[in-house]
């Protein structure tokens, strides 16, 4: 009886839990690896400069993403705040992304330009000094380390390897452009320009499953 | 999308869903042997460890009824909604098209409410109640993370609620300040007066304001004063609002007023910036947070106080 075959028998069941629990991703996600608009930048998003990525990896490290989302998404009550909802080829020099799921401070998507360095600067060594009511922690070290540029020399050429178009020059560059910058300084560098590349100037883009 | 993803949706999608009927309807028919025992149970005759039995009952109706009615949705879905490929759907719904209707309500809401301030001088909006009860909240949303919730500024942002205007106070220089932003451009004087320059400088920067002070070191600094500094902040320091550069001769400082403040400012420059309230909130929005801050000018510092509550 094929009931009794596949429940005496582990390593078919196994696989055949895996078919079932595949065909949701199959169909949903798999498509999407295909779709222009999820693996093209969208038009004037730039691959991470060595600065930009050194604050991406404090803003990882430090787990900005468990309070601050970078996802604006399609309501009025997100964009009338944050601005253009978020769309897919912004994120594909992201790995990962910090699209995050939790909210206990603003979405990040956007902020770049909206504050001056100067005011990032006061924020994070002390959010209370800009923002009296914020319940974010200070983080004075920020000021203290310095980025490492082998390190991101490092992060670069294993992005290279995942596709990003860094060239071997702009990886030895980077040497250059990471001696003596702060993490602070990073940081600062990496929220200044978040969402700032596209920001819904190119509509053909817009939105995930628009028609083609 | 192409024609082979438009399919291969399609396929899976409906595939899995006749398959898991057809699971439901074979699952429901199958009958194993069972045997009636004594206590009126029946059992499939399978025992385990001398009498554990596997009981043979049926699943609850209702639970049965679940997975009915499971499929009944999805059904209903996939022709109302998009979901099969390229098929648009029967409502012919689309999240884009969802989100312009929402923005486009807002608008014709937003109006009919706003509209007609756009007329209004920004005088006459400081004057109007209404006008400045939206600009309050406005102010408390987008303005308060650096001016402060009463207005009062921050270490170097200035305090809207006094006197001292390093831009100009008048309206038509709060609303340009508001509306287009500003920024500001001291340059690093550091290099060119050397560090004993720079406090020279400063010394006579402090003396400006009335300060009692060195005076052989302010009468040194004086001459750095006039060379490098008088073409902004005029030979007397009393500012020019037109450039952004403050008046010195107040005491009231954007950055503070101690001489090692007061060192690096001269020392590194500073380039303050106001960002431009129009791309970020349009115009009509910015000009009512310009129209409150005027209000609390006009009214002195008791609606200041009052917007802190």
């Amino acid at each position: 009886m094929a009931h009794e075959a596949i429940e005496k028998n582990v390593g078919l069941m196994a696989v055949l839990i895996i078919v079932v629990i595949s065909l949701g991703g199959l169909a949903q996600i798999v498509p999407l690896m295909f779709r222009a608009t999820m693996v093209e930048p969208a038009e004037g998003v730039e691959v991470y400069s060595p600065v930009r990525l050194a604050g991406r990896d404090i803003y990882v490290r430090e787990g900005c993403y468990n309070c601050h989302s970078q996802m604006v998404r399609p309501f009025r009550s997100e964009t009338e705040r944050y601005g253009h909802y978020s769309v897919a080829g912004e994120f594909v020099f992201d790995r990962p992304f910090q699209w995050g799921s939790k909210r206990t401070g603003p979405d990040l998507a956007r902020v770049g330009e909206k504050y001056s360095d100067d005011w990032h600067r006061l924020h994070m060594m002390d959010p209370r000094a800009v923002v009296p009511d914020s319940n974010m922690p200070a983080y004075p070290w920020l000021a203290e380390n310095m980025v490492d540029p082998e390190q991101i020399q490092h992060h670069m050429r294993a992005l290279k390897r995942l596709g990003d178009p860094y060239s071997d020059d702009d990886i030895e560059a980077a040497f250059d452009e990471l001696v003596g910058v702060t993490e602070l300084e990073a940081l600062i560098a990496y929220l200044q320009g978040m969402g700032t590349e596209w920001t819904g100037q190119d509509q053909t883009t817009s939105m995930a499953g628009g028609s083609e | 999308m192409s024609n082979f993803w438009h399919w291969y949706i399609i396929i899976i999608t409906v595939g899995t869903l006749v398959a898991t009927i057809w699971f439901l309807l074979w699952t429901s028919r199958l009958r194993i042997p069972s045997t009636k025992e004594e206590d009126g149970s029946e059992t499939t005759g399978h025992v385990w460890d001398e009498d554990l039995r596997e009981l043979n009952n049926p699943l609850p109706r209702w639970w049965l009824g679940l997975f009915w009615i499971t499929i009944v949705f999805s059904i209903l879905y996939l022709v109302l909604y998009p979901g099969l490929g390229r098929y648009e759907g029967v409502l012919g719904w689309s999240q884009s098209e969802q989100y312009e209707q929402e923005m486009a309500q807002a608008r014709a809401a937003f109006e009919q409410r706003f509209g007609h301030f756009d007329d209004l001088s920004l005088s006459e909006l400081a004057d109007d109640p209404q006008a400045v009860q939206m600009g309050r909240n406005l102010y408390a949303h987008n303005c308060s993370t650096c001016h402060g919730s009463d207005a009062r500024g921050a270490r170097g942002y200035p305090n809207l609620t006094d006197d001292h205007w390093i831009w100009g106070g008048n309206p038509s220089q709060i609303e340009h300040s508001v509306v287009q932003g500003r920024q500001a451009a001291m340059p690093p004087w550091g290099d060119a007066l050397g560090e004993d320059g720079v406090t020279r400088t400063a010394v006579y920067v402090q003396k400006l304001a009335g300060k009692p002070v060195d005076e052989t070191m302010a009468t040194a600094g004086r001459q750095n004063y006039m060379q490098f500094c008088a073409s902004c902040h005029g030979a007397e320091g009393k500012g020019n609002p037109a450039l952004g550069a403050p008046d010195l001769t107040t005491g009231v400082y954007t950055y503070g007023g101690d001489l090692d403040t007061l060192r690096a400012t001269i020392r590194n420059g500073r380039n303050g910036v106001m960002p431009a309230q129009n791309d970020l909130i349009g115009e009509t929005r910015a000009r009512l947070a310009a129209a409150y801050i005027l209000s609390l000018k006009e009214n002195g510092s008791g609606t200041g106080a009052q917007a802190a509550e």
